[in-house]
């Protein structure tokens, strides 16, 4: 396909976001349906014109049309299939128009299943949504325009970065973005909101299947991203505290405070002011962090934009968004009426606490990713601000509320009774504290970080299961009611129940990796071994191979345990030959939820090969337990209340009793 | 301002694509208490020329530098804090991946427990405001009961739920 046409299409697009910004908008203002009316198609062709543009670029790239710059520069004809189509987004320009795509898909989707939503809100919500796409296109046409051409043609493509002809690339991305920019909608509904000066217990039930889609699509999009950096970085970190990682952990921080106040909003139709601030807060942290990313302000291993008018005028962006919806907000949010009232001890209580402590780690994150360039151009000081910084604040932040966590869900609404609470967390903090013993036994001395850590996380999963016993009332009543009661629980129990239970299994992770990790450095003649994690490996040879467009070197080592052998590992050193680039593909096997993980190095001067390997007990926990947090979400979300669009049921169940949960009675008596 | 940027951007993107093994076999200390060391320190000192790494993951030959610095020291019987304030002297504190604890760096420390604390502060006295109000003991108004219900009957109809 020509690429004009796809330049042509971004044109239209942007002719069409100008509309959506301003007719729905204006006909919400002067109370006209017809105008109002007008948004969703709008919003439906905006998809239109951003997907044509997307396709026409893939087709430049599936084509190897080097009369394309932004192909010439990133891609190669010799380049499988699959990273030709993932190169589209492995770049500054196409990775720019996957948000816009992103950002067209959500604003289609409210337009297209938002029926239930009152018409003004709609109306300013895809107004708002209008408003970014404007922005962000303009920023693709006037500085970062994919379809620029080469004249003339070139022969060959320059290839793409090989760090990124990796899976990862067609999964990461699109994920983080499906995360990052879903909060896109969180942010149009509050300032809709805020424009109607009207919010109320249903805004929240409308917001919170988007805030819960986004915040699970942003929940996998970061582990996936981790485990990327895992295994091709090749030195073995899963996070490293890099500011594009803390860039997409600050929104994340933001979103979880968000979809756990949104709760408190629909439900007790409280803490509305602050639900608000958080939504702005989630988007413009989004916003930030595409900032951070696309402008190289921060020159990091993700940054490959470094031409500052792109910066200014992501900058100008920002302050634009952040800047017009704070405004906005400190103008409306005192006209806000403040809904129900709780004790401190309550489940509001609870969640107010999450919210707070969620916030103050997203501060912490924030700061210090900015702080070293605040103080370099206050007084020229350079200096770095490292792991250790985010490991004992975020730390120091997170441990408090994930050990509150299991009691949160535990406790009334509006007055809870603590005591009995800790009352019937008495299993899982047994559970815990055999797991934490048993832990110390096996450490035999050492730090006690692993044996409490390893307890904590054991509480929290427990803790889970015992939230679900307790709303099925296990062992209080006969078991044919408590199935029928846990039947009967809405599926966002049992989401939030599971997202829980998988924080305490990426704790588990991070605390085992962390604390029990071994690794050996050295270096191995053929037929050497050595030993690592209780593990014999021995490289057995070492042999040249060709892929497609790189060449590897592969060393392949047989896995001995107790002297029989289990199996064999392959680690390589991969060179690009379009870009003469190398790189590392380490060698990983998975025993259980353990990885032995093999890296291989130069070759050393008296012969023989460098080789750093690791044992990684528990490692893909951490990865495991996201995807259980964001399947809880997902879980959450089919339930029907949250289901976009969902009907009402037919007729109102007639109301259980549920003497333990019942708000105004008496704390529950406990047994 | 522009070519370092450049620079720099080429440096992060040249390193990235070493093949990356830090320290090598060869660098290590026999005295396996003094190489636990040098490692340790390692890990708490940046190679500065990369973006994010320490001396212990990145194999640019500064940071290769920098870790037999760290092992001289040790070898010649310096403390942990003696090899560290060394380099610092020598290279600044651009050098620490752990920021001190003087100066402005103050601020950096404790922001994100004052937002902590600034913010439960505000919200005790927002609570304790709200507690003295004429009738603290009705929550919710009729009127506001009778909306919630409605808002949540869409649910169960059981208000009480969840």
């Amino acid at each position: 396909m020509n690429p004009e046409i796809g330049h042509f299409a971004l044109v239209l697009a942007l002719a069409v976001a100008i509309l959506q910004t301003v007719i729905p908008i204006w006909g919400a203002r002067v109370g006209d349906a017809a105008l109002m009316r007008v948004g969703p198609a709008l919003a439906v062709a905006f998809l239109g014109f951003v997907g044509l543009a997307f396709a026409v670029l893939t087709a430049a790239y599936v084509q190897s049309d080097f009369s394309v710059l932004n192909v010439v520069e990133n891609s190669h004809s010799l380049k499988p299939m699959l990273f030709k189509v993932t190169g589209v987004w492995g770049n500054h320009e196409g990775s720019m128009l996957l948000w816009v795509l992103v950002l067209a898909l959500f604003g289609a989707m409210v337009a297209l299943f938002g029926t239930n939503l009152p018409a003004t809100l709609k109306a300013n919500v895809l107004g708002v949504q209008g408003s970014v796409g404007v922005a962000f296109l303009l920023f693709i046409l006037l500085t970062s325009n994919p379809f620029i051409r080469v004249i003339p043609a070139l022969a060959e493509g320059q290839d793409l970065n090989p760090v990124l002809q990796d899976i990862g690339l067609a999964i990461h991305p699109p994920l983080l973005y499906l995360g990052y920019v879903g909060f896109s909608i969180t942010f149009a509904f509050a300032v809709a909101a805020l424009i109607d000066g009207r919010i109320d217990a249903a805004w929240a039930r409308w917001v919170r299947p988007w805030a819960l889609a986004a915040w699970a699509f942003l929940t996998v999009g970061i582990a996936m991203g981790s485990y990327w950096a895992y295994y091709e970085l090749g030195w073995g970190g899963w996070w490293f505290w890099d500011p594009v990682e803390n860039a997409s952990l600050m929104p994340w921080f933001a979103g979880t405070a968000l979809i756990h106040s949104a709760v408190v909003m629909e439900k007790r139709d409280a803490l509305k002011v602050w639900t608000l601030l958080l939504a702005i807060l989630a988007f413009s942290l989004s916003l930030l962090g595409t900032f951070l990313v696309r402008s190289g302000v921060l020159t990091s291993v993700h940054a490959f934009a470094t031409d500052p008018s792109r910066g200014v005028f992501i900058l100008g962006i920002l302050v634009f968004f952040i800047g017009g919806s704070l405004a906005l907000y400190a103008l409306r949010a005192p006209m806000l009426r403040q809904g129900g009232l709780f004790a401190p001890i309550s489940r509001e209580g609870a969640l107010v606490l999450n919210n707070l402590l969620l916030t103050a780690a997203a501060a912490a994150v924030l700061v210090g990713t900015l702080y070293p360039l605040a103080l370099e151009s206050w007084n020229g000081a350079k200096i770095t601000v490292g792991p250790p910084y985010f490991n004992l604040t975020v730390g120091a932040l997170m441990l408090p509320v994930v050990f509150a966590m299991p009691f949160g869900p535990l406790l009334a609404w509006k007055r809870g009774d603590l005591a009995g609470a800790a009352q019937r967390l008495m299993s899982a903090l047994a559970v815990g504290i055999l797991i934490a013993l048993a832990a110390a036994y096996l450490q035999g001395g050492g730090p006690l970080l692993a044996p409490l850590g390893m307890g904590l996380a054991a509480f929290i999963v427990i803790g889970a299961l015992v939230d679900l016993a307790e709303r099925g009332a296990v062992g209080r009543v006969p078991v044919a009611t408590s199935v029928a009661r846990l039947r009967g629980l809405p599926r966002a129990s049992y989401g939030a129940a599971l997202a829980h239970a998988g924080v305490g299994v990426c704790l588990f992770g991070i605390i085992a990796e962390t604390s029990w990790n071994a690794e050996r450095i050295t270096g191995l003649k053929i037929g050497q071994s050595f030993e690592v994690g209780g593990y014999e490996l021995t490289l057995a040879r070492v042999e040249p191979r060709n892929g497609p467009n790189y060449r590897d070197l592969t060393g392949i080592f047989i896995i001995r345990r107790g002297g029989t052998e289990i199996g064999t590992i392959e680690s390589s050193k991969r060179l690009f030959t379009a870009r003469n680039m190398p790189t590392t593909e380490a060698g990983i096997r998975t025993f259980g939820f353990s990885q032995l993980y093999v890296s291989l190095g130069d070759e050393l001067p008296g012969g023989g090969i460098g080789v750093r390997a690791y044992w990684k007990p528990f490692v893909t926990l951490i990865w495991l337990g996201a995807v259980i947090m964001a399947l809880g979400g997902a879980l959450s979300l089919s339930d029907r209340r949250l289901r976009i669009g969902a009907p009402k049921p037919a007729k109102p169940k007639p109301a259980k009793p549920t003497p333990e949960r019942k708000p105004d009675a008496a704390p529950a008596p406990a047994e | 301002m522009m070519r370092r940027a450049l620079l720099l951007a080429l440096l992060a993107l040249g390193l990235l694509a070493g093949p990356l093994h830090a320290v090598q076999p060869d660098e290590m200390l026999p005295d396996a208490a003094q190489e636990a060391r040098a490692r340790q320190l390692s890990k708490e000192l940046r190679c500065m020329v990369c973006q994010n790494q320490s001396i212990d993951d990145s194999d640019a030959p500064l940071a290769k530098d920098l870790r037999l610095l760290v092992r001289e020291r040790i070898k010649a019987g310096d403390s942990d804090g003696q090899v560290m304030d060394f380099l610092v002297s020598r290279y600044g504190e651009f050098v620490l991946l752990r920021p001190t604890l003087h100066g402005a760096n103050i601020v950096l420390w404790l922001a994100p427990f004052l937002v902590l604390v600034v913010g439960g502060a505000g919200l005790w006295l927002a609570y304790r405001r709200r507690g003295s109000r004429p009738a603290p003991t009705a929550p919710l108004s009729s009127e506001e009961e009778e909306k919630l219900r409605r808002v949540l009957s869409e649910n169960s109809g059981d208000v009480t739920k969840l």
